[in-house]
């Protein structure tokens, strides 16, 4: 697992991929964070970081997608997937080095927007007034939201040869499990079903750790969908062997 | 044994892919494996490397079966895939260390990415990138890459398709050094390879084989019958030619040659000298044509 780690992390690397995700996440949300008219925090009058956190799932749904889809579609067009699984490395063993490689670098994006959380909290009047419990919440949720997202692309991209379908794939995938479920359970106006549909869905519990509040169901929901999604990229992975 | 298949199938929709193969191959020996295009000679090899799961039947390697124990199999076997995949965007030597991280080597990956650098003679090449190295150059890290382990079992898909006569030969030189105290199982169509490298053949056809013997063995088998190559002055009907008896099939070459199989008992020469005088034809040519593998090769796959 660890190798296919390191190998992946250098290829994000001297693919420029990591360089040019990390550069777009900050400039994205640095434009809406500290530009944009309607978003920036400075105009706002409180001082948050509400923006990063209600912005960044909208943009990792691209980029996240960006990240992981080529993690099988590649190797799959050049042929080096029958290389690798003829090594002595399990499936899962690749899957989970692919997995942790694609949060390391989500998570290396997130790190510099520590910086903002520095300046809201100097500029606060009186300084320092800043949830700061909000915002480690926020902070947990957005890595395991990323997480999530780093499986559905990988599950994405171990059903196709082609990078862009697999993009493609990928962030609707994202962008369904993030807001459309929540969306759809307006369908079902009370009730249970209009319970169980939005709780389905991400921002559900995104919302919910967001609060401060780390609840072990919310943390379970997010350990339980990147299980999901990593179980059925093993199954589509083994396809191949039929 | 360094290979047992017993009755290996692969099933591709209704079609049987490679239809109840068995053959062992005893340790040390070098083993060409033979067919056309699409006979199953890829999927034979899939399988016995654990890429593909077979639909019937069973393959151990080195005495452990391929579908009960993949990963042990694993690290015994070097496998060059077919057309030798390998990740362009990564330096050579970068490419090694990866491969001997993958066969969990430890301390011994330096020494040992040094030897096979060695080895292939990639001492020039291995700060540059993959993707920047010529054909024969990729195919050497692709021989590198199976040779990582020192493998007891090495399986080479069509090491040579592509190269240049020059790469062929290195290459053919390369697998003959490292032939020496490993068992090898390397398919192609080129026929001097394998004259060249294997003490033994196996030759597969719409999934089925067809042989399995020694060069020698196969040439003679096949070679019952003797074969010319002749010239006329004016064309002849192929049909008068076949009447003669003893005459097993005729090839119209063009220009007027043809070429005649026929049994070795017959006297083919003056048969034909006879048949040119009677149809006041000119015979200006006969040439003796050798059975070589090739012609057994065909003769074993020609409805395929």
């Amino acid at each position: 697992m660890v190798s296919i780690f390191i190998k992946e992390i250098r290829s994000f690397l001297s693919s420029l991929i990591a360089y040019i995700v990390v550069a777009v996440f900050l400039l994205a949300i640095g434009l809406f964070m500290w530009i944009y008219d309607d978003t920036n925090a400075l105009d706002y009058g409180m001082a948050s970081m509400d923006t990063l956190f209600m912005m960044a799932p909208w943009v990792f749904v691209f980029l996240i997608s960006a990240i992981t889809m080529r993690s099988f579609a590649e190797e799959k067009k050049t042929g080096t997937i029958e290389f690798i699984t003829t090594k002595p490395i399990t499936d899962t063993q690749i899957i989970l080095g692919k997995f942790f490689a694609g949060l390391t670098l989500v998570l290396f994006a997130l790190i510099p927007t520590l910086l903002y959380y520095f300046t809201i909290h100097q500029l606060g009047s009186p300084q320092g007034n800043i949830d700061t419990g909000g915002m480690w919440g926020s902070y947990i949720g957005l890595v395991l939201l990323g997480a999530g997202y780093v499986s559905i692309g990988l599950f994405a991209s171990s059903l196709t040869d082609n990078q862009i379908v697999s993009f493609v794939l990928s962030a609707f995938l994202c962008f369904f499990t993030y807001s459309v479920l929540g969306q759809l359970s307006g369908l079902f106006p009370t009730g249970k079903l209009n319970y169980y549909t939005e709780w389905l869905g991400i921002d559900f519990h995104y919302q919910s750790i967001s609060r401060g509040v780390v609840d072990t169901r919310d943390v379970i929901y997010f350990i339980s969908l990147v299980a999901v999604f990593l179980g059925l990229t093993k199954l589509s992975f083994s396809r191949r062997k039929w | 044994m360094s290979i047992e298949v017993e009755g290996l199938a692969k099933k591709y929709g209704d079609q049987w892919a490679v239809d109840h193969v068995s053959f062992d191959v005893p340790a040390g020996q070098v083993v060409g494996f033979l067919g056309p295009n699409g006979a199953g000679k890829s999927t034979t090899m899939k399988m016995l490397t654990g890429y593909i799961s077979p639909t019937q039947g069973s393959a151990k390697v080195c005495g452990i079966s391929v579908t009960d124990d993949s990963l042990s199999v694993r690290k015994q076997v070097g496998y060059l895939p077919e057309s030798n995949p390998l990740y362009y965007d990564m330096y050579v030597k970068e490419y090694l260390r990866f491969v001997a991280r993958l066969y969990d080597l430890g301390k011994q990956t330096k020494s040992r990415v040094s030897e096979m650098i060695e080895l292939t003679g990639l001492q020039l090449e291995q700060h540059k990138k993959i993707g920047a190295l010529s054909k024969g150059y990729k195919q050497r890290v692709g021989m590198a890459q199976a040779l990582m382990n020192n493998p007891k079992v090495l399986i080479l898909d069509e090491p040579t398709s592509g190269l240049d006569p020059n790469q062929i030969t290195e290459i053919r030189k390369l697998i003959t050094n490292i032939g020496r105290e490993r068992t090898v199982m390397l398919s192609t169509h080129i026929m001097q390879e394998v004259e060249a490298m294997c003490s033994r053949v196996l030759i597969i056809n719409r999934g089925k084989l067809v042989a399995d013997d020694s060069i020698s063995n196969l040439q003679r088998q096949h070679g019952n019958k003797q074969s010319l190559q002749v010239k006329f002055k004016n064309g002849v009907d192929i049909t008068h030619i076949k009447a003669i008896e003893g005459v097993i099939d005729v090839d119209d070459l063009g220009g007027y040659r043809y070429r005649i199989d026929a049994k070795t008992d017959l006297n083919l020469q003056e048969k034909l000298f006879n048949f040119a005088v009677e149809t006041s034809n000119v015979l200006l040519e006969q040439k003796e044509v050798e059975q070589s593998l090739e012609s057994v090769f065909k003769s074993l796959t020609r409805n395929g």
